[in-house]
């Protein structure tokens, strides 16, 4: 239980996915412009990433690794995440279309998420077990979360500022990241 | 200007892939930490490009349009698998410090971008020209990121020492460093008045996508109008 709990918090914010690991940038910055947005997308991306996390752990130690195929991971990894969405996304549509219409937009974008993969990834480079990788892949998308709607709070406030000229744009934002960053930094002094 | 020439310009400088079109920034990110490792990742990825170009241009009459995402998926993850065995047995080192950013090759926009852009409607040999170009122009923005990012967090370019040790700032090399310095260079450019598409990166989640970034837009499109 203590290792679960450990996978977790480390996960999410020793090496954030994000700010430490520099997966999901794309998404990070490009919607971290709206709130509302961003917290959705955030649900999205833990729900998406613990399912994946758990199917690429079950494919590779009940398929790939007894038959050997180890240097398939990538190809078969990237397909079954991308056939996942798709069917979480189907299954979402009909059963909860509520809740489709919040998170659904959003289901797509995460397919090609590097997030998704690299957590996958990371899992069986780091010999995960089935509840290991569960938690990491959770970790992960709280870690991903708590960035997100972090980092669009403060763009909010950003907005309202006089920035320089140059540095309109991009450049503030992904400053206001490199400071996030640093603060995460601290903690990594949060050794167990 | 001959047309196979011109892919090179367009790609190192007209629409450079990092630079000026701001996609793929997640590897440009994680791996800027020394030149080599810029350099490294550039070359590898500029392979899979030409050869994702190549064969999705030979195989664009072939495959359907309906499942064409999947299937250029499967191509490049292949490309970037083989990549991945040749790099690990030849150059041990490199591997091990790109880690797990050589898989993730896959999933960089600019190579599915380009697939569905161009190699999707050109013949194979300007699609590989394309990729050439494209590959450079990534490789000169991961270089010069990560050559920077060397010279100031440790006073070295590929190792050889520039600045004396007592002048580096060693934030440069870790995690806020990588964003530091995109956000400078980007900064710069807006002062020299270079058009960049930074607005797509930091205003619209469709564009912002790690891959096959007009894809998931069309289909993000779609959901909205439903």
């Amino acid at each position: 239980m203590k290792s679960i709990i450990l996978i977790i918090v480390s996960t999410a914010f020793v090496n954030n996915v994000v700010l430490n690991q520099f997966l999901g940038i794309c998404s990070f910055l490009g919607v971290s412009k709206q709130m509302k947005a961003s917290a959705s997308l955030g649900v999205a991306v833990i729900f998406v990433i613990t399912l994946a996390s758990a199917a690429a752990n079950l494919l590779y130690s009940l398929l790939l690794e007894p038959l050997g195929m180890d240097f398939m991971k990538t190809i078969v990894f990237i397909l079954v995440i991308a056939a996942l969405v798709q069917i979480v996304e189907m299954f979402l549509k009909k059963k909860s279309p509520g809740l489709y219409k919040s998170l659904g937009i959003y289901l797509p974008l995460i397919t090609t998420n590097c997030a998704v993969l690299g957590i996958a990834l990371t899992n069986v480079q780091k010999e995960f077990n089935f509840i290991e990788s569960v938690a990491a892949g959770f970790g992960t998308g709280v870690g991903y979360t708590v960035a997100i709607v972090l980092l669009a709070g403060i763009r909010s406030r950003i907005n309202e500022e006089d920035v320089p000229a140059p540095l309109r744009g991009a450049p503030i934002v992904l400053i206001s990241a490199a400071l996030m960053s640093l603060a995460f930094m601290g903690f990594s002094e949060l050794v167990f | 200007m001959n047309k196979y020439l011109e892919r090179l310009y367009n790609g190192i400088v007209k629409e450079n892939p990092t630079l000026i079109l701001m996609l793929g920034m997640c590897p440009t990110l994680a791996v800027s930490t020394s030149a080599v490792n810029g350099l490294g990742m550039g070359l590898s990825t500029t392979v899979v490009l030409i050869f994702s170009n190549l064969l999705i241009s030979l195989l664009r009459k072939i495959i359907p349009n309906q499942v064409r995402l999947p299937a250029y998926i499967v191509v490049v993850a292949s490309l970037v698998t083989v990549t991945e065995l040749v790099m690990h047995a030849y150059f041990a080192g490199l591997y091990t410090a790109l880690g797990i950013y050589i898989p993730l090759i896959v999933v960089n926009c600019i190579i599915l971008g380009r697939a569905e852009a161009y190699a999707s409607k050109n013949p194979p040999l300007l699609s590989a020209m394309d990729g050439v170009g494209i590959g450079l122009g990534f490789t000169i923005a991961l270089f010069i990121a990560g050559a920077l990012r060397e010279l100031l967090g440790a006073g070295t370019v590929f190792g050889l020492r520039i600045l004396p040790k007592s002048m580096s700032i060693g934030i440069f090399l870790q995690a806020p460093g990588a964003f530091l310095i995109i956000a400078f260079i980007i900064a710069i450019m807006n002062l020299k008045g270079v058009k960049t598409r930074q607005k797509q990166l930091v205003d619209s989640g469709c564009n912002g996508n790690c891959a096959a970034c007009t894809v998931s837009c069309d289909k993000q499109k779609e959901a909205e109008q439903k």
